[in-house]
């Protein structure tokens, strides 16, 4: 971090250093920490639009009683704990198949795994969404082979198995693109020495690519929990949060609190925020258990 | 490799290929078929493209909402750009202690839930009566941690001779950014400008909360759209998705190469 100490930095240039990141930092502040003040003081007060009274803490012992939000909880850790280690160990697995410079096709075979990345995720949705009709390709697909068609959104655990697949298939490959890049920082002689002394392919993944690439991994498991805690389009569009809420989201679920039927700013401003701390919470462990074992 | 290892991986690429692209495959097939076809789970293209693109006509105005996407879009990505890439800059050339904890706290930012902010922020654009402006979409993700992160580690590759040869020669500051910097970092705008782009053209909880008249409609809040009549018209559905998503398909294979370049420059650093 000291390698520019040696320039004489005059008080001219200090101020140009500041009037380049103050525009950013003033979005941010106004945008990012300043709502969620806003958020968080809202959550302590009760009542519509202007009308705020204080309400203490009242807001999140209603929480604690509230079976739709612990329904809602249950289901996007289903997805957490289900999507997430699936998808960063094939994300993983195939960018170090893609690494191997002997392969052919590796551009090909890159960009054709990256692309779902290329679409909305209210687009996918619907793809999904009609692939997985009660008639649609998937269940024409089993009946082809004679196994009995599934009511994919009739029943809660078929409904969560489908959001699982779907989230799975958009983001495997965004992640790898973060592997693929961490790679390019191995050096590739590692790989050639431990293949010369006899190592298998299993071993130099397990003694070389992953210690290696941890604080990319890190990385993507922090963005990925983060990004499921705060899953809504795919809970809107694919299921729609059912059957009943069996499969809705708890984004989903502060949605509708705010804007669909009787809106509750103040009740939803208090959920968002105990999803605030779940989210600093395991990112907060995640970064704990990450360095430990370096 | 043994050859029968080496059959193993093309194969297992082959299939995991297959399935990343069937879907897609999929949309665009389907988007030629009528309703029927497509939960009967025909594969094959169909004859009904241009009846699929007359039912969106009547039911849903398609144009309206490609110009407020495009518009969105382009306005959030230049402004992201500018921004970001200023900040990133800031924060390594000109970086001391101040700054680097400034940063810090910054990243903080992503960390905290977007439907955590989306009450206190409708509240505030409402009071500042911007509900159905395009502005109030555009504002709050104009600076993104991620991307004066990414503009950050661009800059510590930046060579100082450059800057203080750039500086014995007169130029003045802002003129090393904008004519030294910004042309040696087209790698990195390429990407920032592919992410914030899809980002923008992709999102869809803040359109639907901040764009409440019709006129205000986005494209993937038109493609939700579809899905509210009483039966669903899976081919006018899978037109509209295909609509969706060809002009993000398009910047992304056109950027790709600068993409995964600055993606890795990102990582690497």
């Amino acid at each position: 971090m000291n390698r520019k100490k040696g320039l004489t930095l005059q008080k001219k240039k200090l101020l140009t250093g500041w009037f380049f990141v103050i525009p950013a930092t003033a979005f941010i502040f106004l945008f990012s920490f300043y709502p969620m003040l806003q958020a968080f003081i809202l959550s302590l007060h009760r009542g519509v639009g202007q009308n705020l009274s204080w309400n203490g803490f009242a807001n999140y012992t209603r929480i604690l009683k509230d079976r739709v939000f612990f329904q809602t909880m249950r289901n996007t850790f289903v997805y957490l704990i289900i999507q997430v280690p699936i998808m960063l160990l094939l994300a993983l697995i195939l960018a170090s198949v893609l690494n191997n410079r002997s392969l052919r096709f590796r551009g090909l075979f890159r960009t054709m795994i990256f692309l779902p990345c290329a679409t909305s995720l209210v687009s996918y949705s619907m793809i999904f969404r009609s692939m997985f009709a009660n008639d649609g390709f998937v269940n024409t697909m089993l009946r082809g082979v004679g196994m009995a068609p599934v009511g994919w959104f009739q029943s809660g655990t078929a409904a969560r198995a489908v959001i699982i697949i779907a989230l799975v298939w958009r983001w495997t490959g965004y992640n790898m693109v973060f592997y693929l890049a961490g790679m390019q920082s191995i050096d590739y002689a590692l790989y050639e020495s431990a293949k010369i002394d006899g190592a298998s392919v299993f071993a130099s993944f397990r003694h070389i690519t992953v210690p290696l690439l941890r604080p990319t991994i890190l990385m993507t498991a922090i963005m990925s929990i983060s990004g499921t805690l705060q899953l809504f389009d795919e809970s809107v569009n694919l299921t729609n949060g059912g059957p009943g809420r069996e499969t809705m989201t708890m984004s989903h679920y502060i949605y509708n609190t705010s804007f669909v039927q009787s809106p509750n700013f103040s009740y939803a401003a208090a959920v968002s925020v105990v999803i605030l701390v779940m989210i600093a919470v395991l990112s907060f462990i995640q970064m704990k258990v990450g360095d430990k074992r370096d | 490799m043994t050859k029968g290892q080496k059959a193993a991986v093309y194969l297992f690429l082959i299939v995991i290929s297959a399935v990343c692209v069937f879907p897609l495959y999929w949309m665009a097939s389907s988007a030629t078929n009528n309703s029927l076809d497509v939960v009967r789970g025909r594969m094959l293209p169909g004859l009904y493209l241009a009846e699929n693109f007359r039912s969106i006509l009547l039911q849903q105005d398609l144009f309206r909402a490609l110009i407020n996407s495009f518009r969105n879009a382009i306005v959030q990505t230049f402004l992201a750009m500018a921004v970001c890439s200023v900040a990133g800059y800031g924060f390594e050339i000109y970086h001391d202690r101040a700054k680097d904890a400034l940063f810090s706290v910054l990243l903080l930012a992503m960390m905290l839930p977007f439907v955590a902010i989306m009450i206190p922020l409708f509240r505030m654009f409402s009071g500042w009566h911007m509900v159905n402006r395009y502005m109030a979409f555009v504002l709050p993700s104009v600076a993104t941690p991620f991307l004066i992160m990414m503009f950050r580690q661009a800059a510590r590759s930046f060579p100082v001779e450059i800057i203080e040869a750039s500086r014995v020669d007169g130029l003045s500051e802002t003129g090393i950014f904008l004519r030294m910097f910004v042309p040696t970092m087209k790698a990195t705008y390429g990407a920032a400008v592919t992410v914030t782009f899809m980002n923008s053209w992709n999102s869809y909880m803040w359109p639907k909360v901040i764009f409440q008249d019709n006129n205000s409609t986005t494209m993937p809040m038109l493609v939700a759209n579809l899905l509210g009549g009483y039966t669903v018209d899976y081919g006018m559905l899978m037109l509209g998705v295909l609509i969706c998503t060809l002009p993000t398909a398009i910047i992304f294979f056109g950027l790709q190469k600068s993409f995964t370049n600055g993606i890795m420059g990102a990582v690497k650093g």
